[in-house]
């Protein structure tokens, strides 16, 4: 069926079964590589991107039901690069592997546009999906204090739901 | 305007291309260049100065430095080369990294990841490689002012003359620098460390840029023009045999183009290639799709006679007997056992872990003109190069390996199980490249896992509260990686009176080493138990140890193991070289860091002590954990104490593999089990199989003691002693003694 939606403010149609997930839309039908297969039932967060707004894991969502919405995935999250999160990543240099980091920082940010000052209890609650292997958890949290304290980056896409 | 992008594919690869501009991902987008091809783009051309394999200098002064390792999260990328960088004397922000792709002649040592060997093996070759590009350049700038070399200085990427107040950067010498014989690499002269610039300072990994960027990067990005996925079916009972499947009907389906079986290899044993039935597609979600209509009768074989409960009956068996064969033996244990003050028995259990690297195992394969090219994230890719070769029947010089960035390793991608099953689905559609991708369950199903084990112990303290007997009987598994302890594991020398025995029972299930392989186990066990002995001495669990540290014996060598010991079952234990004097010291350091017997702590709160040794690392690590009255732990606090010699080459990056390696150790503590029923894997998934996640991440306060023993790496050594210190807090919070792992199958419920 062919399922219309918006991917990083890009239109895109594709043709593919409507209970296909949308991370494999994503990854193997239109190259985003940015969203992660960790384990395929929404207990890893390595896939997580946002639909309107809201962080959901990918592979628990079917493409049927992202028609005419608005998708932002990890290539997305800025236009060059420069979110806050994405800078407090560098600074304090927090992947090892890095296989999960793109999750990591969409939950993130989906969580810095409700709580812009979260606390460790907000970051622990809304984090605690998302899985590093590596357990960079303590340089995640930091980096999160570090973002919420940034003032927002020139390049960063507009929030759907925010704008 | 993008409208239906599935039949563009070529084009986004050139906008990837353009966008990332890796040499890397130049590499394997810019498909069906040779390895040849690919190489001579990085060789010395007209305009560049390349000395060696690793260096790449421009007239502009920008410097490539080729990273031969594969990066598997432990940073390596960034650690190799900042080594040339700091003797090329260049500034880091003029650094450009490429990563290698296999090729043993050029680059040696070699290119895999484990043991922790990267640092020792490459400290001073890839400074060497560094220093002798800098002493071609100070020769070309002698040669241009004519002036002795002696009176000539590096800095920031140029050479400078003091006595004339010259200076020429590096890029203006490539000309004349190209023409200079390259040093002997034994000769040239090194730094003195008191004047490095970038070894020692916080170095941002060289691959966050595009991480956080979501650039493709891992194995499982990997895209060629044409490309098709699939899937590879095993028996879930290990090396299980394909009698019949239905091929026809599963050819059918929507998506699918192939399916095949295919023989198993006999290289390699559990983790060469196993016996399977190959699904390949256009469409890897609809490959699983179909997957889950495939039927296939299976010749289990001998292995679906093996258990978990089995093997735990037939280790208390074993246990009561006597050994099946004596490892070590010193003074009289049982002489020493009768006359001690205090006797302690305990038995230990520690279960299969398998190493779930969060990017599933993945290759991507292309057989053409009896030739493979192969993209795949492997931690010794050499290794996998022979396994294809030998499995295939294709000699290795026709085989190109191409290094991928690796979704974390923790030892599971020493095995390339995945890259021959890719190569021999290549093999099976010639001409086509496969990207053959693993699901979660057949990750978590078809590991090299760590191995189990039993440690039966007995042990004496005297009046005084000395440790006078030792007596540990392991009951594993015959064959199994890093099953049993070696003659030297501690506290082999450090108590007169020691026996360690052994008896193996035979087992289906594959092993291999995960992070820290042998001592991720022992050191539960061993430093647990000596908790034991000094709770029932009523001494300070630090000063005990202190105390066992003191007590090394001047025995003479220990007896050869008996005849019929385990071929490559043994890690060895501590060499000779072990020094109880850097173990003491970074026992001293974690009881003051920790305040260690000052705090006052609540019923239910405890801390505990451990210490291993392991990779050429020393460590020592307190825990503070908390047991709520229901039994459930939450590890409060961690310090640690390490000594890997006297420099720490990248400090950002060895605080981050402490930091992981020891919630690495809490998360296998907590509750992580592979558990075999019918001679498969119970658990499939991370809600069977649970990953540490950030609630259970407790603060780790990381300190180095630095030592002037040679410089060592970090990747292992910090987990083991995570795993007892936090079960003697347990101990101490509850009074409950954990003799089995994981945590969440113990009863730690108190009142």
């Amino acid at each position: 069926m062919a399922i219309t939606f918006k991917v990083n403010g890009q239109p895109k149609t594709v043709d593919v079964p409507p209970e296909m997930p949308l991370l494999w839309v994503l990854r193997d039908v239109l190259d985003y590589k940015g969203t992660k297969f960790g384990c395929g039932i929404g207990q890893c967060g390595a896939c997580t991107v946002h639909v309107n707004g809201t962080a959901v894991r990918s592979c628990q969502r079917r493409a049927g039901t992202v028609n005419g919405a608005e998708v932002t995935t990890i290539e997305g999250l800025s236009t060059d690069g420069t979110h806050p999160l994405q800078r407090a990543w560098e600074e304090i240099d927090v992947p090892q592997c890095g296989y999960c980091q793109a999750g990591q920082i969409m939950s993130a940010a989906a969580l810095l546009v409700a709580k812009p000052n979260p606390t460790d209890a907000d970051i622990d609650g809304a984090m605690n999906g998302n899985i590093c292997r590596c357990a960079t958890y303590l340089r995640i949290r930091e980096a999160i204090h570090r973002a919420a304290s940034m003032p927002a980056a020139v390049g960063t896409r507009q929030r759907e739901s925010h704008s | 305007m993008d409208t239906n992008t599935r039949v563009d594919r070529r084009s986004f690869l050139r906008v990837t291309a353009l966008a990332g501009g890796g040499i890397m991902l130049g590499s394997y987008l810019k498909f069906g260049e040779t390895a040849e091809a690919f190489a001579a783009t990085t060789g010395s051309g007209a305009a560049e100065f390349a000395p060696n394999a690793y260096i790449r200098l421009m007239p502009d002064g920008i410097v490539t430095i080729v990273a031969k390792n594969p990066e598997i999260g432990q940073g390596v990328k960034t650690m190799l080369p900042m080594l040339i960088a700091e003797e090329l004397d260049v500034d880091w922000k003029n650094v450009r990294i490429e990563q290698a792709m296999l090729d043993t002649t050029k680059y040696v040592p070699g290119q895999s990841a484990g043991g922790s060997t990267a640092t020792p093996s490459n400290w001073m070759p890839m400074r060497q490689v560094g220093a002798a590009a800098r002493m071609m350049l100070v020769t070309a700038a002698a040669q241009t002012w004519n002036v002795p070399e002696s009176e000539l200085e590096t800095a920031s990427g140029a050479v400078i003359h003091k006595g004339s107040n010259r200076k020429i950067a590096y890029g203006e010498l490539i000309d004349k620098a190209s023409t200079v014989p390259v040093p002997e690499l034994a000769t040239v002269k090194l730094k003195d460390p008191k004047d490095f610039k970038i070894i020692g300072t916080r170095v941002t990994g060289v691959d966050v840029k595009d991480i956080v960027r979501g650039k493709p990067m891992f194995g499982i990005d990997v895209t060629l023009p044409g490309m098709l996925y699939a899937s590879y079916v095993k028996c879930p009972v290990f090396a299980g045999k394909v009698v019949s499947a239905n091929i026809d009907e599963i050819k059918s389906l929507p998506g699918i183009k192939h399916v095949f079986t295919v023989e198993g290899g006999t290289q390699g044993g559990l983790m060469g290639l196993m016996p399977g039935v190959a699904i390949v597609g256009d469409n890897w979600w609809l490959i699983q799709q179909a997957r889950t209509k495939l039927k296939v009768v299976w010749d289990e074989g001998a292995t679906a006679s093996q258990s978990s409960v089995g093997f735990a009956t037939k280790a208390a068996e074993l246990a009561k007997g006597p050994p099946a064969r004596n490892v070590r033996k010193d003074g009289d244990v049982d002489a020493a056992l009768k006359s001690a003050a205090k006797v302690v028995e305990g038995s230990y259990f520690y279960p299969f872990i398998a190493h779930a690297p969060l990017e599933p195992q993945n290759t991507t394969a292309l057989f053409k003109d009896g030739k493979f090219e192969i993209w795949a994230p492997s931690q010794t890719p050499a290794g996998g190069r022979g396994l294809v070769a030998s499995t295939l029947g294709v000699q290795q010089t026709d085989i190109t390996i191409h290094m991928t960035r690796v979704g974390g390793g923790f030892g599971r991608r020493l095995s390339n199980d995945y890259m021959v099953e890719a190569a021999a689905v290549a093999k099976g559609v010639p001409g086509v490249p496969v990207k053959l991708l693993w699901t979660r369950e057949d990750d978590i199903t078809h590991d090299p896992y760590r191995c189990a084990g039993y440690h039966n112990f007995t042990g004496g303290v005297d009046a005084q509260g000395k440790i006078v007997a030792w007596r540990n009987h392991v009951v594993a598994f015959d064959g199994a990686s890093s099953g049993f302890p070696g003659a030297g594991e501690f506290p082999a020398k450090f108590v007169a009176n020691y026996s360690l025995e052994a008896s193996g029972m035979p087992l289906g299930v594959p092993t291999g080493p995960l992070r820290a392989p042998g001592s991720n186990g022992f050191a539960f066990a061993i430093q647990s138990f000596i908790d034991e002995l000094a709770h029932a001495a009523g001494k300070d669990p630090v000063q005990m140890r202190l105390d066992l540290l003191a007590n090394e014996q001047p025995s003479p060598p220990p007896a050869p193991a008996a005849a019929g010991a385990p071929a490559g079952g043994g890690r060895g234990g501590p060499p000779p070289g072990f020094d109880a004097a850097r173990m003491r010291a970074v026992v001293e350091a974690v009881a003051q860091r920790s305040g260690w017997g000052k705090a006052q702590l609540p019923k239910g709160t405890g801390m505990g002590v451990a210490f291993h040794f392991s990779h050429r690392g020393y460590f020592a690590e307190v825990v503070q954990a908390t047991v709520s009255k229901a039994g459930d732990v939450k590890v409060d606090k961690v310090w640690v104490a390490g000594d890997i010699g006297p420099q720490v080459i990248n400090p950002s990056n060895a605080e981050s593999q402490v930091q992981g390696a020891v919630l690495d150790g809490i998360a296998e503590a907590l509750g992580q089990e592979i558990t075999i029923d019918k001679g498969a894997v119970v658990q499939k998934n991370f809600n069977t199989f649970p990953l540490l996640r950030m609630r259970q991440s407790a603060p780790v306060d990381v300190h180095f003691v630095l030592s002037t023993s040679p410089v060592t790496g970090l990747g292992e050594p910090a987990l083991p002693p995570v795993v007892p210190a936090l079960c003697n807090a347990i101990f101490m919070a509850t009074g409950k003694r954990v003799r089995s792992l994981p945590l969440s199958k113990q009863d730690l419920k108190w009142a």
